[in-house]
């Protein structure tokens, strides 16, 4: 079995090189940069709504419990029912019996990534249940039946071209570049999925402590026909999705907005209290909403990197990131890319596992700078490093550190092995950028610097 | 002024020239240099990969050293970024943690000593060519230096400075991160050149030699004739 370690290596090295994907990706951000921008400057001062806003998930997450308790006491007040998922079995687990008890067939889902997250659609699909994404990027990539490219934007990944032909091969629907017309075209299969589903799932972007609410935010309005029509709702969210008051929305939604996609405020923004109460004449009979923990309690215990569960997913970090923007969202192997999954992904599903994702990085720290709750990402991934380190050395690089100190630390070591590095210098030409060179890493595709005739500190040495 | 001087390990060894200008410069001025010759690396590396115990080891001959200078002029962005913001981070809970405090608070990259510190801002440079300007990330995000460079080309003669739309864009260098994941590296380093490029610029300039050694070395292999140069250099060219 190929480790992601290894499959990462690989789809890093290709997608590197794929100059059509990392002028796709490029295209589909470059309104993005502009349009943030803007919305940025329509804060009074966006520095300081970032520094109240990591301010409020602080509270908000150290005091997790507190939240959580007032949070579930208050939905359940309403008739819905809160479940508790420890795990990605567990949660399946209780999706699916909340499915099984009833009798139900037909599913819609809004987007979700702890879906993605715990792998629900295969869980679905394996136990012969319909299963149907209505966002319109989720609704593609699983047509495709691949990942979502990016946790916000999940089809970002493909052109217009690459739409309608995969529209006319699974629908049968004419080919067209007209984007209007292939939203007409997933609309027209999703309008009778709602009304035929008897379950719709959806997440939450928030949940609101002190009113026992959920907040869901969304441009298509497909996540209010999931959440309304269908007679059961299930609500899939982790615990760190809470915030206190049902006030601090008026920062969150347009602060997640603006950071997500350059919009003042999404499109549809709905809250969610309850199933239908015996007074109204619409909504589900039934309401479920499934807290999931799924390792987020060990990350709280994490004093450093405890502020990583402020994230509201907007995706910011993904977009300004470089190393996101040459590789793409597939190669992550994760549920959530970019620099915040390389974060959090060691603590969900296993440090040596997933270390070599905080490895790879140039700690630019262009993550941390548009970070709208402040997580101090790239300063996580030097923290993953070393924590990967202490838990489990790799003797490799222990040796190439322990010769380096060595070196650095005996100045007449070191000027040893300047004198052997230029000597080496004219025998390195034979070998150069080809694979028996030691310097391979960094040759093959840069000319090696060489040695200068004179140091700085020959230089120094002959002055005085 | 004494002056204590960190020339980094990649300065010393293969751009030497940099380390010169910045002692002429500082010469010039009428500062006393004190270069500790024992001293060649602050641990980066090491630190980087998560072997924080071996950087501690190299770091803390540079804290032992350098705690009593009056002030350290270092020349690069990244290392100044580690004596300034990491070096208190790795010896937290550390007999060395005060002394480490005490490093960081009198460490200046050169472009902010001149600029910041000595309110120093026309070298009586001449260099007659376009330039655009790299911002090296540590520099640019953890020192916060974006306008100290500029001010010093600004008053460069005959220097043409045109800001590439991507100055703020990592050139993919990353220390270990170069060679550990060469592609990557390299293909964020030919979107910084590309843009560079763009400019119309003879040379990229930058304040961190280690991002412009990485860009040098890609448009070597490519053949491309844009060249490279630090921005002391620039400071002593007439």
């Amino acid at each position: 079995m190929t480790t992601p370690v290894h499959q990462f290596h690989t789809d890093a090295n290709r997608a590197a090189q794929d100059l059509q994907q990392r002028a796709q990706i490029q295209s589909a951000l470059s309104s993005y940069e502009t349009a943030c921008e803007a919305r940025k400057s329509a804060f009074r001062d966006w520095e300081s709504a970032r520094q109240t806003a990591a301010e409020i998930k602080w509270d908000a997450v150290n005091h997790l419990d507190q939240h959580l308790r007032e949070f579930a006491d208050k939905l359940e007040s309403r008739g819905t029912q809160v479940h508790w998922a420890s795990n990605e079995q567990q949660a399946r687990d209780i999706i699916l019996e909340i499915i099984r008890s009833n009798n139900a067939h037909s599913i819609i889902k809004s987007k979700v990534m702890t879906g993605e997250e715990i792998h629900i659609n295969e869980a679905l699909e394996k136990a012969a249940f319909d299963v149907v994404e209505s966002d319109l990027g989720e609704f593609i990539v699983q047509l495709r039946r691949e990942a979502p490219y990016h946790f916000v934007f999940p089809a970002m990944h493909l052109k217009r071209g690459e739409i309608s032909e995969l529209f006319n091969r699974e629908l049968g629907t004419a080919l067209t570049e007209d984007p209007e017309e292939l939203t007409m075209i997933a609309r027209r299969v999703l309008r009778d999925k709602y009304i035929t589903a008897d379950v719709g799932i959806s997440g939450a972007n928030f949940a609101i402590a002190e009113t026992g609410m959920i907040s869901i935010t969304e441009n298509e309005g497909n996540a209010r026909l999931t959440c309304a029509l269908p007679k059961v709702h299930i609500a899939l969210l982790g615990i760190e999705k809470v915030l206190p008051r049902l006030r601090d929305l008026a920062l969150f939604l347009p602060m997640l907005a603006t950071a997500g996609a350059g919009q003042a405020l999404t499109c549809y923004n709905s809250l969610y209290g309850g199933p239908r109460q015996p007074d109204e004449c619409d909504g589900p009979e039934e309401f479920h909403v499934v807290l999931l923990d799924n390792n987020r309690t060990q990350l709280l215990a994490d004093k450093q990197q405890r502020d990583a569960l402020h994230c509201i997913r907007c995706g910011a970090c993904l977009n300004v990131c470089p190393i996101y923007r040459s590789i793409g969202g597939h190669t992550y192997g994760t549920t959530y890319q970019g620099p915040i999954g390389s974060v959090i992904t060691p603590h969900l599903r296993g440090l040596q596992d997933w270390k070599h994702l905080s490895s790879a990085s140039s700690l630019c720290g262009a993550c941390t700078q548009v970070c709208p709750v402040k997580i101090d990402l790239h300063h996580h991934l030097l923290h993953n490093r070393r924590n990967a380190v202490i838990d489990k050395p790799v003797w490799r690089e222990k040796l190439q550190f322990a010769i380096f100190r060595s070196v650095m630390n005996r100045p007449k070591l070191y000027r040893f092995c300047v004198r052997i590095g230029r000597l080496m210098q004219p025998l390195h030409r034979l070998v150069d950028g080809t694979r028996l060179d030691p310097a391979r890493g960094w040759t093959q595709t840069r000319k090696l610097p060489r040695i200068a005739p004179q140091t700085f500190k020959d230089f120094w040495r002959n002055r005085k | 002024m004494k002056v204590t001087l960190f020339i980094p390990c990649f300065i010393d060894l293969c751009h030497p020239n940099v380390g010169m200008s910045i002692v002429q410069i500082l010469e010039q001025l009428g500062h006393t240099i004190d270069y500790p010759e024992e001293l060649t690396c602050c641990g980066q590396p090491a630190f980087n990969s998560g072997c924080w115990d071996e950087a501690r080891d190299v770091a803390v001959k540079v804290v032992e050293r350098l705690q009593d200078a009056e002030v350290i002029v270092i020349a690069s962005g990244s290392c100044g970024a580690m004596l300034k913001v990491f070096y208190p981070e790795l010896f937290q809970k550390t007999g060395c943690e005060q002394a480490a405090k005490s490093v960081a608070n009198k460490t200046f990259e050169f472009s902010d000593f001149l600029v910041t510190k000595l309110g120093v801002t026309d070298l009586g440079a001449r260099f007659p060519a376009r330039v655009t300007f790299h911002d090296g990330c540590h520099g640019l995000r953890e020192l916060d230096l974006k306008q100290q460079p500029r001010t010093l080309l600004s008053h460069v003669r005959d220097l043409e400075l045109l800001e590439m739309s991507e100055a703020e864009t990592c050139c993919g260098f990353g220390g270990t991160f170069s060679t550990k994941f060469p592609m990557i590296s390299s293909a964020m380093g030919d979107g910084k050149c590309a843009s560079a490029q763009e400019t119309g610029a003879e040379y990229i300039v930058s304040n961190d030699s280690s991002c412009l050694m990485h860009l040098q070395g890609l448009l070597d292999r490519q053949g491309k004739p844009l060249k490279t140069i630090h921005l002391a250099e620039v400071l002593t060219s007439s």
